[in-house]
Parts: C-alpha cells; structure tokens; sequence
C-alpha cells in the first residue's frame, strides 16, 4: 500500500500529557553524553533562570515519538515501521523543555510526494505547555520505501 | 579553538568553538534505547541488523544528532539560547561490539550578526560525514 497522500491536513488529537520528570531529564542527558550541569543540578539550572533542570534540546523527540506512534497507528497511513528510514530532523524552540513541564504534541502531516517507489513524508509535533503556550516544534521527514519486490 | 565567548563582538565567522570525541559502546546504545523509547532492535541486535542488509548494529541517528549538539551547549552557557537546530541523517554510524565507535564533532561559527550565532557542526565517524547539514542558531543576547 503506498502511503496516502490524503494524510496532508488531515486533523488528529493532542497526545496526552507527557510530565517531564527530574529523574527522566538526567537519565537522558547521560545518554547523550549531555555533561553540562543545567541538564542535572537544579541548583544550575536555576541559577540561568529555570524553575528546575533543563532537558538537552534533542529531548523534544521523546515527545514527538508519541506523535509518531499516532501515524504509524492510522490504519490507512501506508507507513509501516520496518519500511522507514529518518531521513531529517529539525527543532525549532520558543523555550527549552524544563523538568516539571506538562506537555502535549499535536501532530500534522505537512507534505507527502513520491520519492523513488516509496513516499518522502514530512511529519511535524508542536509541542506545547500546560498554559498552551508553545515549546518547540519537531520536525522529522521520513523515507517511506516501496512496496517489497 | 575560540576564546571568544557567545556575546563577545570579537567572535568571527570560522572560529572553532568546541570539539570533542565521543566513544561510543553497545553500552551507549542500550542506555540510549532506554532513555529515548526507542527500541529498534537494529541499535542492539546485530541478527536482525544483519537480516535487514546493515553493515552492523547502528548507533540511534538521534544519538548522534543528541551528543552532537551537547558538544558545544557548555560554550553557548545555556541551552535555551537555541532557537533552531536540524540535522540530514547521510550515514550510518555502525557501532562494533568490541572497538565501539568514534563519533569527532566540531563545532564552527558559520553566520553571525548582533542577534544569533550559526553554529555548523562537523560530525564524523572513521573519517567519513555521519550528519549533513547539522546546523543550530543560537540567541546571543
């Protein structure tokens, strides 16, 4: 099934909120190698301004997944995971992402065209807070492959 | 590398601003795995990277896109200076289950005016472009 170009504009729900725990932003910024002392000491975060420790800016993607999860879940996406290939990656941030945030994604398909005999997808979270303020926007463009031979 | 602090007006396009290597494990990989969701069994398993044509089990490309960008977030001070930052995903960082790998970044002033900084960064692994286009624009007020 080739992916659906009718994903464009189609509407889909919030995610649910995501809380961005403490703990959760360390174990992170250890696995990004993230050394900096704002991603782990509350005392360092707060003294550049924040109520608590900033989470490194690729963060953004564990909330965009949720997102993700939402596309490869509709079942007339023609996406499947395992024909997938994350081609690009951007953010763009109105704030970095701080411990104690209660998030949610809402996802949009901005542009799906043919690329060789599968699809190039370009599929975008905006990420916002509990005031419904916005956070950042992640941006992932997917190589989607063609039907198996 | 540039002495030059982000605010300083003696930065200038082409300095260098941070550089480092990062040793990567199936170790990193596994942590990554858990930190992130992101358990594809391509980044730990090396039967089912075999059985799908890769070279080996390769390091998560938002691994690198992550580690990459955390190599010059002490220089900018703070990272909610970042305003944008997006990355072309070109190879595959394959990651040995005895040697690792070594993913170099180096971090190069590319634009600048009063406001933001362009940071290009540089990524490699054994010599070859990992990322394409790896860039961030940074607020430098």
């Amino acid at each position: 099934m080739p992916v659906n170009p009718e994903l464009v504009g189609r509407d889909f729900p919030p995610t649910a909120p995501y809380l961005v725990g403490r703990e959760k932003v360390r174990e992170f910024a250890r696995a990004v190698f993230a050394d900096d002392p704002q991603h782990t000491d509350p005392d360092a975060a707060q003294a550049l301004g924040y109520a608590d420790v900033v989470a490194p800016p690729t963060f953004a993607m564990v909330i965009q997944d949720l997102t993700l999860q939402q596309l490869l879940a509709e079942p007339d996406s023609g996406i499947e995971l395992h024909r997938l290939i994350h081609a690009e990656q951007r953010f763009a941030y109105t704030r970095p992402i701080v411990a104690g945030d209660e998030l949610v994604a809402t996802l949009a398909i901005t542009q799906v065209r043919p690329f060789g005999k599968g699809a190039m997808v370009t599929s975008e979270a905006t990420i916002t807070d509990a005031d419904d303020a916005h956070v950042v926007t992640a941006t992932s463009v997917l190589l989607v492959g063609g039907d198996d031979q | 590398m540039s002495a030059h602090t982000i605010d300083s007006a003696e930065l200038a396009v082409g300095d260098i601003v941070a550089e480092r290597t990062v040793h990567l494990t199936r170790e990193s990989l596994v942590r990554y795995a858990g930190a992130s969701g992101d358990f594809n069994p391509i980044h730990y398993r090396d039967d089912v990277a075999a059985s799908v044509g890769l070279p080996g089990v390769l390091a998560h490309g938002m691994l690198t896109m992550g580690l990459a960008v955390e190599t010059v977030v002490p220089w900018l001070g703070d990272a909610g200076r970042i305003l944008e930052y997006g990355v072309r995903f070109t190879r595959p960082v394959v990651v040995d289950p005895d040697a690792g790998a070594d993913v170099a970044v180096q971090g190069k002033v590319l634009a600048l005016d009063e406001e933001s900084v362009t940071i290009d960064l540089s990524v490699t692994a054994g010599g070859t472009a990992v990322l394409g286009k790896a860039r961030l624009r940074a607020r430098r007020g």
